[in-house]
């Protein structure tokens, strides 16, 4: 803090609760204003909250920090919250759309990412490439041969749970493998002629594989659950790049270990970085520690969105990406 | 056709070896250690030999079989059956294309992917059990990547159509441009290799194709660029890869062959940036069995008389 007041005493404030999980952003920010680092003062946070309320119209976070309705109330200033999450469950959206605060998300910059990592976490699962990698790399190949055989991928019914961005990006990618792509969203989408389905078992029961790209909400919450996964069936893989929690973890967990689904690659968990040890043993899943946005190109588009909105904001220019609340 | 002596030359595949044991008399050649003396109790008898990527008809073994008619193989490449001699004897050859173009091209797409974007590496860390909250490494980017494809056939079109998906740019090293194909050809690997961030080794093994990629497309390949061989192992110089890699010269390689599988440089077992499968390329319960009705299919057109169905020779 010292730093920015020696270079420009009159930088905007910009409230962090907590660090963010990209540690160059918040590096670049500090360089274009004034970070009022919560984390970093000895006062309780509703101190410090009540000593800067005054001065702080922006508050920037990561996936990680919730902002609740009592945090919000504690900033009566508060007009824009920037988050490096795409995800947003963990705002209280109804409280700044009733107080005009304005919220600003990575929008689509991570969109190629993530379907790159969907696409590769079930390639994955169904060629067993990890599983495969590990047996080269244990010397088994040399002992006992032929490592066993996985399931092709042309043909396979591929259900996209959220058709947004990630998703339509995932789907198009799997079209090019020969695969057919069914979804379930919250609204029909106009622009592709994949065979919608507003039931959630409905895809189920029609698909070889889950594809979850969707935004956790009340309505997703645990939505993949026990039922949903019976009717994917002894066959059926799960891809999740969503959020743990609109799996219902213990039963996939039970599943798995059940034999009752084939496999599962997943990229977030319920409670990360915890993850169920039972998973350990499988040679079926594939588990990636919540990393499918991390490339240089989508951390470095992440720095230019988040400097360029907040700069917008502060000098009353329109967002770059702004929420829009439905 | 319970009399004809085939000859297997190694396991390869249940359901094949059943099948073939039912309607054929089938000699395992693996069962017989000394093999000069099963080929003197045996040789006459034998009138196909059935062989995949891993051991096929040499000059040595054609010589020895006096009644050879047919050599049927269970793959696409046919790097391991002398064909000049086949020829010369006027021995049939078959193989398997097509049915496996669709498999091999989604295992280069995998093979990228895991290799770019350390899914391997990334699955060993979370099995480690210390995966810490805010702890991450950074990965490379596909999509939007430069592919450049050595060998433009059935399977490199097929892997350059996945690409497009991905948005990446395709270009290509052939023995000649290909008409009306719309990607950028380059006429030598180590310019195709300067002028792409991702290799792809799509090409059959020949004479000409062995070591085709060597120390100089590797150099030109760069400390950016990643390498992934689905085609055969000695189409790479193999210690100048294992050296590139170890010192960093190369970002990765995704490698699905080796030159004398199923050994594996074990220098490149403590590396995040390889992945390394033992040969898998056609390796689906769905294909493996039409390819092996495509070997039965063959033999039994043979000695029907009836004409092969995927004759090379």
């Amino acid at each position: 803090m010292a730093e920015a007041s020696e270079a420009a005493p009159n930088l905007p404030n910009v409230l962090l609760l907590k660090p963010l999980a990209f540690p160059h952003v918040e590096a670049e920010c500090s360089r274009n204003f004034l970070l009022l680092k919560a984390y970093d003062s000895p006062q309780p946070i509703h101190l410090f909250l009540s000593t800067h309320a005054t001065s702080v119209s922006a508050l920037l976070c990561s996936a990680g920090t919730p902002v609740t309705t009592e945090t919000l109330r504690l900033l009566p200033c508060l007009r824009l919250i920037v988050t490096t999450s795409v995800g947003l469950d963990e705002l209280d959206l109804s409280e700044c759309r009733r107080r005009g605060i304005a919220v600003s998300n990575p929008g689509a910059i991570f969109a190629d990412d993530v379907a790159d990592l969907a696409v590769g976490l079930l390639i994955d699962v169904v060629r067993k490439i990890s599983a495969a990698d590990r047996y080269v790399r244990r010397g088994l190949w040399r002992v006992e041969g032929d490592h066993p055989l996985g399931n092709r991928l042309g043909d396979m019914k591929v259900g996209i749970v959220g058709l947004g961005n990630i998703g339509f990006k995932v789907a198009k990618r799997l079209e090019g493998l020969g695969c057919r792509i069914l979804y379930n969203s919250r609204k029909k989408k106009s622009f592709v002629s994949y065979p919608y389905h507003s039931n959630i078992c409905d895809l189920a029961s029609r698909s070889d594989v889950l594809v979850i790209c969707c935004a956790l909400t009340d309505q997703t919450r645990r939505m993949i659950n026990d039922r949903v996964l019976s009717l994917l069936g002894k066959d059926g893989v799960i891809v999740n790049v969503g959020r743990g929690a609109i799996v219902d973890e213990e039963e996939l967990v039970r599943f798995l270990l059940e034999g009752e689904i084939a496999g599962a690659g997943l990229d977030v968990f319920e409670n990360e970085p915890y993850v169920p040890k039972e998973l350990f043993e499988l040679d079926n899943i594939v588990l990636s520690p919540h990393r499918a946005v991390f490339t240089p190109e989508a951390l470095q588009d992440l720095e230019e969105l988040v400097v360029g909105n907040l700069k917008a904001f502060f000098s009353s220019q329109p967002l770059l990406s702004q929420v829009v609340f439905e | 056709m319970e009399s004809i002596g085939v000859l297997m030359a190694c396991p390869m595949n249940a359901y094949l070896e059943d099948e073939l044991c039912k309607r054929f008399n089938l000699l395992r050649f693996w069962n017989f250690p000394d093999t000069t003396e099963f080929l003197k109790r045996n040789a006459n008898s034998i009138r196909a030999v059935v062989g995949n990527a891993a051991a096929g008809a040499d000059a040595k073994l054609i010589e020895s079989l006096p009644d050879l008619e047919i050599v049927a193989s269970f793959s696409v490449g046919l790097d391991k059956i002398d064909l000049a001699k086949c020829k010369e004897k006027g021995i049939r050859v078959t193989n398997t294309p097509d049915v496996l173009t669709d498999d091999v091209a989604d295992l280069a797409i995998g093979l990228m992917l895991a290799t770019l974007r350390r899914i391997p590496a990334s699955d060993r860390y979370v099995r480690g059990g210390t995966w810490k909250k805010g702890d991450f490494k950074l990965t490379t980017r596909f999509s939007g990547k430069t592919v450049g494809i050595i060998g433009m056939g059935r399977i490199g079109t097929a892997i350059a159509k996945r690409a497009e998906a991905f948005d990446c740019p395709i270009s290509y090293y052939s023995r000649s441009k290909k008409p009306g194909i719309k990607y950028t050809y380059y006429p030598s690997v180590v310019e195709l290799a300067s002028n792409c961030h991702i290799l792809v080794v799509a090409c059959t093994l020949t004479e000409e194709t062995r070591h085709i990629v060597d120390r100089k497309v590797i150099d030109a390949l760069g400390p950016n660029g990643f390498l992934i061989n689905i085609g055969r192992g000695p189409h790479v110089d193999e210690p100048e890869l294992v050296s590139a890699l170890v010192e960093g010269r190369l970002a990765g390689a995704g490698l699905d062959v080796f030159e004398n599988e199923p050994h594996v440089p074990e220098e490149l077992f403590k590396l995040d940036n390889v992945v390394l499968l033992p040969h898998v390329g056609s390796g689906t319960v769905e294909t493996r069995r039409v390819m092996a009705d495509l070997v039965l299919g063959n033999l039994e057109a043979h000695f029907l008389g009836k004409p092969l169905l995927t004759p090379v020779v």
